[in-house]
C-alpha cells in the first residue's frame, strides 16, 4: 500500500558490488517505504539475485561504492547476523540443506536469536513448539517437517513454504523473497503467496524478486521495478508486469535508462 | 611429541611389554594355553610397525615405544568404582573390566537364554561355542598387536546367542581405566547363532588422565541370518594409546551393523576387517572420529565381498581440529565371483583449523565384473553458503559454525540404535563442537 507519509525503511544510492572481481551492481538506486511491496523484474543475469543477497549481507559480495541505509542507519559493513537481528530477511532462492539438524532446532535458534535483539524473551522448545504450529498452519504445512532436517529431502515447494515460515517466525520489517515462485506449482503458489499477504503490514515491507509475472496475480505490488545489466532501468506499477508479460524485456533497453532512474 | 621415526629396537620394546606375560595364571583349558604359547612365539617374531610400513605410513606410534605398560597382576580385585554415569539404562546386561581385569562386582548379567560372562570363567559350553573362532577371526600371524592380546588372554566378554534368540536389551561392554601405566588387553567375542539378533555396546572410558595403553581385540561371527548392531565407542584419556582389532566374518543373508566413535586418545588406531564369507551378507559400517589439539585417530577399515550378492554401505566422517591428524584408509575388496555385489563407501572430513590434518584413502580391488561399487572422499570446510544462511537467520557466525560441526558428526551417532547413548554422545559432541574456536 502507497502512503506518500510512510517513512522509509529500505535507500539505495548509486550500490556497485562486485563478486570475485567482477562487478554485478552497477548503480542501483531504490527507494522502499514501509508498508510497500515491491517488485523486481529483469532477464536472467541483470544482478536481481546479487542484489537481494548484498542487502542481506552474502560475505561473497563486495559493495565497491553506493550507500545502503535501512531505517535511517547505515546497513552496509553490518554482519549478516545484525541485519536479521534488525529485521532484514533473505527468503533464499535455493534454501540450503543442513543434514542433523532439526528444523525445530533452527527455527528456534534463529527465533530467539531475534527475539534476544528485541529485548523479548526467548522460548523454550515446549513453547516454541506451540508457537511454531500456529505459524505453520497458515502455510498449510504438515507439524511433521520439525522434526526432519533442515530443508533436507524437502521438495521445491516445501523448501520455499519453510522460507515463508522462518519470515512468518521472525517477523521481520523488510523482506526480501528472492526467486520464491521459481519451482512451485499453482497449488504451493497460491499458499506461498497466500502467506505473504497475510504477513504483509503497514509496518513492514516486501521485496520481491521474481522472473516472472505469475507470482504478481497472487501478490500485488505497488512498484514493479526492471533492472538490467546491474541497474534499475524502469520503474512502474503493478501494470507494468503485465505489459513486461505480453512484450518481454527487450524493448525496456530501447527507451532512455537516465529517465527510468530518475522516476524510481 | 614430534612425530619422528623410532630408531629403538622394536624387540627390546616388545619384550618388556611381554615381561608380565609369564606371570598369568593358566587357563583351566588346554587350547587357550597353547594359544597364548602360539601368539607369545608369535610376538618374537614380529616388529612394532613403523612408519615405513605402507599400513603405518600416516600414524607414527613410536610415542607409544617411548613408555612403558604392563598390565595389573589379575590377582588384584578392582577396587569398587562409581559407574553410575557410564550406565546406559537400555542395557539389562553390563560387563565391566576395570583396567583389563574383570570386576563382577560392577557387572550384572540378566537372565534369558543368552551366555554373557568373563571368558576366564566361561562354562564348558560357552568355551566350546568359542573355541572355533577366538584366535582365529582375528589372525595374529601377522599383527604385533593382535599377537600381543592373545599372548595376555584372560579376561574378556563373551557372548553366545543362540540360534533364533532375539536379544530385546543391549548387552554393554564397559572397559574403564583407572590408572596410568597400565597395559590391558580387552577381547570380546560375539557368536551370533542362525537366526538371532543381539546388540552390543563396546565402549571404552577413562577415569584417569594419564598415559595407558589399551591394545583391543574383538571377534564377531555371524552365522545365517543372524543380525548383530554394533556399536563401538572409543572415550579414552588424551594422553592414552588406543589400538584395537575388530574381525567379522558374515554368513548367508547376515547382517552386521556397525557405528564406531572415537574421541579420546592421544593415538589411537582402529582395524576393522569384515568377511562376507557367503551369499547375500550385508554390512553398514559408520564411523566418526572427532579429535583436536595433537590427537590421531586412524581407521583402517577392510570389507572382503569374497560370494555373491553382498551389499557393503560405509559413511566414515573425521572432525579435526587443532593440530589434530584423521586418517582414513578404507578397502573393499571383491573378490571374483562375487558378483552383483553393492557396495557404496564415503569419507568425509571436516577440518576445522589450517593445521588440522587428515589422509584419507578409499581402496577399491575389485576382480567381478557385474557389480555396483560406488566410492568417494571429501575433505573440506564448513560451506560458506550454509553458514550464511544460519547467519541470515540471526545466529552468531560462531554458532552458525558451530551448529554446522555438530550436525556433521550428529548424523553418525544419529545412528546409533540406542536412545540414551545416542543423547549423551550428542551432548559430548554439542559440547566438542561449541569449544572449538
Amino acid at each position: 500500500m502507497i502512503r506518500p507519509d510512510s517513512p522509509t525503511i529500505l535507500a539505495v544510492r548509486g550500490l556497485h558490488a562486485t563478486v570475485n572481481g567482477i562487478e554485478i551492481l552497477k548503480g542501483i538506486d531504490f527507494t522502499v517505504r514501509l508498508g510497500e511491496v515491491h517488485a523486481i523484474m529483469g532477464p536472467n543475469g541483470s544482478g536481481k539475485s546479487t542484489f537481494a543477497k548484498v542487502l542481506a549481507g552474502h560475505p561473497s559480495y563486495v559493495v565497491t561504492r553506493g550507500e545502503v541505509t535501512y531505517d535511517g542507519q547505515n546497513l552496509l559493513g553490518r554482519k549478516p547476523e545484525e541485519r536479521a537481528r534488525a529485521g532484514v530477511f533473505l527468503a533464499f532462492q535455493y534454501p540450503v540443506e543442513i543434514p542433523g539438524v532439526a528444523n525445530s532446532q533452527f527455527l528456534r535458534l534463529a527465533y530467539n536469536s531475534v527475539q534476544a535483539e528485541r529485548g523479548k524473551d526467548e522460548l523454550d522448545p515446549l513453547e516454541f513448539d506451540d508457537f511454531v504450529r500456529a505459524k505453520m498452519k497458515l502455510l498449510e504445512m504438515n507439524p511433521d517437517f520439525l522434526d526432519r532436517s533442515v530443508n533436507e529431502g524437502f521438495s521445491g515447494g516445501e523448501k520455499k513454504r519453510n522460507e515463508i515460515l522462518q519470515m512468518a517466525l521472525l517477523e521481520p520489517r523488510l523482506a526480501i523473497l528472492d526467486e520464491t515462485d521459481s519451482g512451485l506449482d499453482i497449488d504451493a503458489l497460491r499458499v506461498v503467496a497466500g502467506g505473504v499477504n497475510q504477513l504483509s503490514k503497514e509496518d513492514n515491507a516486501m521485496v520481491l524478486v521474481t522472473h516472472y509475472q505469475r507470482l504478481l496475480n497472487y501478490i500485488v505490488p505497488d512498484y514493479v521495478h526492471v533492472m538490467d545489466g546491474g541497474r534499475v532501468v524502469k520503474t512502474g506499477g503493478k501494470e507494468l508486469a503485465l505489459e513486461l508479460e505480453t512484450r518481454g524485456y527487450d524493448w525496456i533497453g530501447n527507451e532512455n535508462p537516465a529517465s527510468a532512474a530518475a522516476s524510481a | 611429541m614430534t612425530a619422528t621415526t623410532t630408531t629403538t629396537p622394536p624387540s627390546g620394546y616388545l619384550a618388556s611389554l611381554l615381561a608380565g606375560q609369564p606371570q598369568l595364571a593358566p587357563s583351566p583349558l588346554g587350547w587357550l594355553n597353547d594359544l597364548r604359547a602360539e601368539a607369545v612365539d608369535r610376538v618374537g617374531v614380529l616388529t612394532v610397525p613403523t612408519v615405513r610400513d605402507e599400513d603405518w605410513r600416516f600414524t607414527d606410534i613410536s610415542p607409544l615405544t617411548r613408555l612403558s605398560f604392563q598390565p595389573l597382576p589379575t590377582a588384584t580385585p578392582p577396587a569398587a568404582i562409581d559407574l553410575a554415569g557410564f550406565a546406559i539404562e537400555e542395557a539389562a546386561t553390563r560387563l565391566v573390566f576395570v583396567d583389563g581385569v574383570y570386576a563382577p562386582a560392577q557387572s550384572s548379567v540378566a537372565a534369558g537364554g543368552v551366555a554373557v560372562s568373563n571368558l576366564a570363567q566361561a562354562s564348558v559350553a560357552d568355551a566350546a561355542a568359542i573355541q572355533p573362532y577366538l584366535g582365529r577371526l582375528a589372525g595374529f600371524r601377522d599383527d604385533v598387536f593382535t599377537a600381543l592380546n592373545t599372548a595376555f588372554l584372560q579376561d574378556g566378554a563373551l557372548i553366545v546367542v543362540p540360534g533364533h534368540v532375539a536379544l530385546t536389551s543391549p548387552v554393554h561392554l564397559l572397559f574403564v581405566a583407572t590408572q596410568p601405566n597400565v597395559a590391558s588387553y580387552p577381547r570380546c567375542v560375539v557368536v551370533g547363532g542362525p537366526g538371532s539378533s543381539a546388540t552390543v555396546i563396546e565402549e571404552y572410558v577413562a577415569m584417569n588422565d594419564g598415559a595407558y595403553f589399551t591394545n583391543a581385540v574383538t571377534e564377531m561371527v555371524l552365522a545365517p541370518d543372524a543380525r548383530i548392531d554394533h556399536v563401538r565407542v572409543q572415550r579414552d584419556s588424551g594422553q592414552a594409546f588406543h589400538i584395537a582389532n575388530c574381525a567379522v566374518t558374515l554368513g548367508r543373508g547376515s547382517r552386521l551393523h556397525s557405528v564406531s566413535v572415537a574421541l579420546g586418545a592421544r593415538i589411537s588406531r582402529y582395524n576393522l576387517s569384515v568377511l562376507q564369507t557367503a551369499e547375500g551378507a550385508t554390512c553398514v559400517i559408520d564411523g566418526l572420529a572427532v579429535i583436536s589439539e595433537r590427537q590421531l585417530a586412524d581407521t583402517h577399515s577392510s570389507i572382503d565381498h569374497a560370494q555373491p550378492h553382498g551389499v557393503s554401505r560405509q559413511l566414515h566422517k573425521c572432525i579435526v581440529a587443532g593440530a589434530a591428524h584423521a586418517v582414513f584408509n578404507g578397502k573393499i575388496m571383491v573378490r571374483p565371483g562375487a558378483q552383483r555385489t553393492d557396495s557404496a563407501q564415503s569419507s568425509r572430513n571436516l577440518l576445522l583449523s589450517g593445521r588440522a590434518h587428515v589422509d584419507t584413502k578409499p581402496q577399491l580391488e575389485i576382480f567381478a565384473d557385474d557389480v555396483k561399487c560406488a566410492h568417494g572422499a571429501t575433505v573440506g570446510r564448513l560451506d560458506t553458503d550454509a553458514v550464511f544462511y544460519l547467519r541470515s537467520r540471526g545466529l552468531s557466525d560462531a554458532a552458525a559454525r558451530n551448529l554446522l560441526t555438530y550436525a556433521f558428526g550428529a548424523e553418525i551417532i544419529g545412528r546409533i540404535p540406542i536412545a540414551s547413548l545416542r543423547q549423551r554422545l550428542q551432548t559430548t559432541l554439542f559440547t566438542a563442537t561449541t569449544r572449538q574456536p
